[in-house]
């Protein structure tokens, strides 16, 4: 299959068309704005729609009405409108209801900055809004991988009926690289799950209720109970990870997203010099790779986390390692950006 | 008594509980408006026969089991929310028929942005708008839309403008947006407001039937227990404080949709 050359926040737009979601809404926030821009275009082109709501909380809302309604739905945004979004994605869990939330990072706290930065690892993977609840997060690391998580992401929403985040940052998203999308399918083409649960007029049926409201004495508990099996069906059947060079290796590294591709190249250059490094890369941040970090570290005594915060995913590797196992950090928030030579002298470091 | 004896034409049956009600009690207070307002909906979906078409979406507030009473499908939306939930339901299903029901803490206090910028692109839906200037289900704290001088338990002392600003009037602000088909404020206090309230409500579900743009009715509502009063108390409150601010009327009516 050809491939074409493409900017990341456009393949999450296009993968997206392919997946069949026919409905957008959302608020313009850098460095996100090619995908609304993609979509604003594309969508009245095959009968799709898509408005730019008054906010990122009038967004997430028109979502989870339209997912309500039946239809795969998305948004997309960064920092200060994600953190605007937290509500409705709070619904969303509450209420069961699919949808994708596409999440290009800016720094942070406060309006930051738009530069690349993995900071918002930890308001992801804990939820992110008020309640006992989880969203599925996938952490694409190349554009190729931003369309086809993307999809991936639709299917996981509507298999579990929950919300599904894609976690990306500044780099990924204004790159481009060659990429294989092969031709956009037909709408009636794309197989779409039966959703009898949803709101279409109660003809021929009883009527359908959506809503996250229990006030009857225990129902909260039993409704959170359900949501908690529910995570971990997710964790026994979706998580997802790469890992490479690990068969000999004799240190791990760990990173995720635009930061692995760095610390790969670091990698790289460590075996050239004769360390046997290897590397795991959470492809789902949530459910988190618990039982390959613990695996991994019982046999690779050395593990060093590479990041772009100031430790958040360190924090789940550090709980799930083998307790023999050493855990090191290099951490660069705020914009700071790993090149390879900072990730071989850090391997250097502990070797 | 002779079986033989049938009467040529029992009473007939003028009045009752609509269809499209589920056959249990409300949850109100006594004196509280909010089971007229069911009814009158129920009766406007019973009328046009759109009860396997209409998709409700209950606000925040005693409202929100709107889903117990009205027999057709049901989100419950986060608070202040239910216009943008309505706006993504009918984009999905443009042939239904979508309300929302919301009080005035959600729609005007929390949820005003949602609701002016719905009405502003003339989203094809009814919001139906309980003002009773209390928030009732939290206990009777201060609304966007409580009067001047009117004591809550937030406002102890009665609302003064100087630090909570002027109660706000929906219609006359929904009524200068290009988007809005049809705005109306009513009242339940006597039978003929009643009535002119049911109208109102079929009027509105009517401008969507034939998809006129957004249509908006303000209920002018009792909240008897927040507001410390008997029933009869709080409807002599409704015409003696209420519609001399909020006066009662039709402030806009479309004529032809917007793409006619």
């Amino acid at each position: 299959m050809a491939l074409t050359l493409t900017k990341g926040n456009e393949a999450i737009a296009e993968g997206a068309i392919h997946a069949g979601c026919r409905f957008y809404f959302g608020y313009p926030i850098t460095p996100q704005n090619d995908i609304p821009e993609y979509l604003a275009r594309e969508m009245p082109k095959i009968g799709g729609t898509f408005i730019q709501a008054e906010s990122e909380i009038a967004s997430i809302n028109m979502v989870l009405g339209a997912a309500a309604a039946g239809a795969r739905v998305m948004t997309s945004s960064s920092g200060p409108g994600v953190s605007l979004m937290q509500e409705g994605i709070s619904y969303l869990a509450g209420s069961e209801l699919p949808a994708l939330v596409v999440y290009i990072s800016r720094i942070g706290p406060g309006l930051g900055g738009i530069a690349p930065t993995q900071g918002d690892y930890k308001q992801v993977t804990s939820g992110g809004g008020h309640g006992d609840y989880y969203t599925i997060v996938l952490a694409p690391a190349s554009v190729q991988e931003m369309f086809s998580l993307t999809i991936k992401a639709f299917e996981l929403a509507d298999k579990y009926r929950n919300p599904a985040l894609l976690l990306c940052d500044a780099i990924l998203g204004q790159m481009k690289e060659p990429v294989e999308i092969g031709p956009r399918p037909d709408f009636k083409d794309i197989s779409l799950p039966d959703k009898p649960w949803a709101l279409n007029g109660n003809a021929g049926r009883k009527s359908n209720l959506i809503k996250s409201l229990y006030l009857g004495d225990g129902e909260m508990e039993v409704q959170n109970w359900m949501l908690f099996d529910k995570y971990n069906k997710m964790k026994q059947e979706d998580t997802y990870f790469e890992t490479t060079d690990v068969d000999d290796a004799e240190l791990l590294v760990v990173a995720f997203g635009s930061c692995s591709r760095m610390a790969q190249t670091g990698i790289d250059m460590a075996r050239e010099q004769g360390m046997k490094v290897g590397m795991l890369r959470p492809i789902s941040l949530f459910p988190f790779p618990e039982k390959a970090v613990a695996e991994l570290s019982a046999r690779i005594p050395k593990v060093l986390v590479v990041e772009m915060n100031t430790g958040q995913m360190y924090k789940d590797v550090k709980v799930n390692l083998d307790r023999a196992a050493d855990i090191h950090l290099y951490a660069r928030p705020g914009g700071g950006l790993p090149t390879p030579d900072d990730v071989l002298e850090e391997i250097k470091k502990i070797y | 008594m002779s079986e033989n004896i049938t009467p040529a034409t029992g009473p007939k049956k003028i009045m009752g509980r609509p269809k499209c009600l589920n056959d249990v009690t409300f949850h109100f207070c006594p004196g509280c408006n909010h089971g007229n307002v069911h009814k009158m909906i129920g009766e406007a979906i019973d009328e046009y026969g759109i009860q396997d078409r209409t998709i409700g979406v209950a606000g925040v507030g005693c409202g929100v089991f709107l889903y117990n009473y009205v027999d057709v499908d049901v989100l419950e939306a986060p608070h202040g929310r239910a216009c943008a939930e309505a706006t993504g339901i009918n984009r999905v299903h443009p042939d239904k028929i979508i309300f929302t029901y919301q009080g005035d803490g959600d729609l005007a206090a929390i949820g005003l942005a949602e609701t002016v910028h719905t009405a502003n692109r003339g989203e094809n839906i009814t919001v139906i708008f309980v003002n009773n200037t209390v928030y009732g289900m939290t206990g009777g704290q201060m609304a966007p839309t409580t009067l001047l001088g009117q004591k809550s338990t937030t406002s102890p002392y009665g609302r003064e403008f100087m630090g909570d600003g002027y109660p706000i009037k929906m219609c006359e602000m929904l009524a200068t947006l290009e988007g809005t088909a049809f705005v109306a404020r009513v009242a339940c206090d006597t039978p003929k407001n009643l009535m002119t309230a049911k109208k109102a409500i079929k009027k509105a579900f009517k401008m969507q039937i034939d998809q006129m743009g957004f249509s908006f009715v303000e209920i002018l509502s009792t909240c008897p227990t927040n507001w410390g009063m008997t029933p009869q108390q709080a409807y002599k409150r409704v015409a003696a404080e209420m519609i001399p601010y909020f006066p009662l009327g039709i402030f806009k009516e479309r004529t032809t949709a917007d793409y006619m």
